[in-house]
């Protein structure tokens, strides 16, 4: 049934009709796991054990497990919350933004990477647990009376912002993403033949039909989750960064953090979907739906985002000697020569030069260079916030303070564990729900309408 | 009126097709209980008479309340309830409350609407949905035509619908 159009190219190729688009997506979620699945997965559960064996060894003997000294308090955890958050961000920009943008391309990687959104926050979300030390007291930061045991929370304080930030992100997440899946869940509900499938997805579709008037309140739903979802992203990565701008550290205390942030956030997250996407669209054959067309477009995006991310770096230097601070101009020095130098030129080289490689043409539409660069990207903003914590922390104001800060195998096996959860959630996603939003790619699939006769409807089964 | 309700259903392949089909059944006086589609169909609900969702309307309402709830929140507890002096600055300091007052209207806002969305279309787990036909969620676009609340016969109707461009005209009891 799809029609093309001879004026604009279609958003997806093959010649796809809507019952093809329902089998390629129901495929998968009907028929046993495969071994390329089931070896994934025994991977992930067997890291995410790993990972809780650490997360029990943090819980059990306290934080004196990590690397973590009276001069830097703040190092891996925090490193990896803010990294897991703004990989996050990507999922709700593509679903949210783009949708206002009216961007039709967005169709084959919106459910995946809201779903990428979910466990990201959920990733996030661990560390921040793990590094109060006393999780069993996490309720805290909630204003709760004071019969619970502390005060009112204090709401002048950034990170009491940040609880309800990123919950309330989570949350609404969560249900944007649900939203869009209950018309694919009663797909897979019509086309069930298993009693426990038909249950199962039976009462997770919420008896949707179809019908014309459901359809209409959805799609208002959906534009105004958007609408609220696209302020919501800015406003989270804005509070996480103001945890570190409303201080008086040197190296933190700067009011370029803001959009900095946000905009590396979208870098990393973008470099984040196009991972999971490459290898989501060859384990599962979608290559009709992802195309070489949608890893172009959001390597243009990460050009863009990668290279404000690349001005940031400079401003910051600049106005460190600038405004003529001592201790701030001492600490850019030392973030680019001091010990930890290695890091900052990790970070110059992989969100900074790396991206630029997407100017040249066939870099761009290169799918293994895509992933290598990806991957790169997340490596570089992994040490974007290593350099921004750690660098800043080592060397506070009284020199017989200065000190280092080494990772102990407890820290790099709770950020295993962070991995674990990530890719154990995932690949649950990837075999039990649809991938990709069938009820919307079948929405774009005629590249142009009104070419149909409607008296002569056999015509329209030619492909 | 009868307890079973007998309805005409024409099964359409392609959206054009039945957007053409719905405009003229419309015109020929033919009332119309629903159409079901796979995917959102832009401008079939206006084709429908149907009115313009206030759902935004119920999103706005439950935001203002979300709004309203955090700042009286904030206000009361660091405020009036228990003062804290921090640098002696403002108690109640509605600069420093701005962003969790926005995280709550957005939190009531999304929520309130999505709860009035599901309650509106009575979507819920628990729901028992009547599906006309199996492959609506599929590839097929279904127009249901309730018989007793038209003036037309069994036969009038099948034809009316086959002449717009139906490919099947299917009955359903129910």
């Amino acid at each position: 049934m799809q029609v093309s159009s001879s004026i604009r190219p279609p958003l997806i190729t093959g010649g796809k009709t809507l019952h093809d688009v329902t089998n390629d997506i129901c495929r998968h979620v009907e028929s046993k796991p495969n071994p390329t699945w089931l070896l994934a997965f025994g991977l992930s559960v067997l890291t995410l054990s790993y990972g809780l064996y650490n997360v029990y060894r943090t819980l059990w003997y306290g934080i004196g497990e990590w690397g973590l000294n009276k001069t830097v308090g703040w190092a891996w955890d925090i490193t990896n919350f803010v990294w897991w958050v703004g990989i996050g961000h990507a999922g709700t920009l593509i679903s949210a933004v783009l949708l206002l943008f009216r961007q039709k391309w967005r169709t084959s990687i919106n459910r995946a990477a809201e779903a990428m959104t979910i466990f990201a926050v959920l990733c996030a979300a661990s560390f921040i647990l793990c590094h109060m030390g006393r999780p069993w007291v996490g309720y805290w930061p909630l204003p709760l009376p004071n019969t619970f045991g502390s005060l009112w929370v204090n709401f002048n304080s950034p990170l009491v912002w940040d609880v309800f930030a990123i919950s309330t992100y989570l949350s609404v997440s969560l249900v944007f993403w649900y939203i869009g899946m209950i018309p694919d869940l009663s797909t897979i509900r019509d086309r069930a033949t298993s009693k426990v499938s038909k249950i199962v997805y039976g009462a997770m579709s919420f008896g949707w039909t179809g019908g014309a008037k459901d359809w209409s309140r959805y799609e208002s739903v959906s534009l105004i989750l958007a609408g609220l979802s696209t302020p919501l992203v800015l406003s989270v990565h804005t509070i996480v960064s103001m945890d570190f701008a409303t201080s008086v550290i040197p190296g933190w205390h700067t009011t370029i953090f803001p959009p900095y942030f946000v905009a590396g956030a979208i870098f990393s997250g973008f470099a984040m979907v196009l991972t999971l996407m490459i290898i989501t669209r060859a384990v599962y054959k979608l290559e009709d739906y992802i195309t070489i067309e949608h890893i172009e477009t959001m390597n243009k995006i990460i050009i863009l985002t990668g290279s404000i991310v690349g001005v940031a770096y400079l401003t910051e230097f600049f106005i460190a000697w600038y405004s003529g601070v001592e201790y701030e101009t001492y600490c850019f020095i030392n973030r680019a020569t001091g010990p930890y130098w290695w890091a900052y030129w990790s970070m110059m080289t992989c969100n900074v030069i790396s991206p630029q490689l997407f100017w040249i043409k066939k870099i761009r539409r290169s799918i293994a260079a895509t992933f290598i660069i990806s991957v790169i990207v997340n490596i570089g903003m992994w040490f974007e916030r290593f350099v921004i914590i750690v660098s800043s922390l080592h060397r506070d104001y009284v020199p017989s303070s200065w000190a280092m800060f080494y990772a102990t195998s407890v820290d790099v096996g709770v950020y295993i564990n962070s991995f674990g959860l990530f890719f154990t959630l995932f690949f649950l996603f990837s075999k039990f729900l649809p991938v990709v939003n069938m009820a919307e790619i079948k929405s774009v699939l005629k590249s142009s309408s009104e070419i149909v006769p409607v008296s002569n409807s056999s015509s329209v089964h030619a492909h | 009126m009868s307890d079973n309700k007998h309805f005409i259903l024409g099964v359409f392949d392609d959206e054009d097709v039945l957007m053409h089909a719905v405009h003229d059944i419309r015109h020929e006086g033919v009332k119309i209980h629903e159409v079901f589609t796979p995917y959102p169909i832009h401008g079939l609900d206006e084709n429908l008479g149907y009115k313009r969702s206030r759902l935004p309307m119920a999103a706005f309402l439950f935001g203002m309340t979300g709004a309203s709830l955090a700042l009286t929140m904030m206000v009361s507890m660091n405020g009036f309830d228990w003062p804290m002096n921090v640098g002696g600055k403002p108690n109640a300091s509605i600069p420093n409350f701005i962003p969790i007052t926005f995280e709550g209207t957005v939190l009531f806002a999304a929520f309130g609407m999505v709860g009035t969305f599901f309650t509106a279309s009575s979507l819920f787990p628990w729901s028992k949905p009547v599906i006309f036909d199996k492959r609506i969620t599929d590839d097929k676009f279904v127009m249901a035509i309730d018989l007793s609340k038209n003036k037309f016969s069994k036969e009038q109707l099948s034809h009316i619908l086959k002449s717009n461009g139906a490919t099947e005209v299917n009955e359903k009891e129910l």
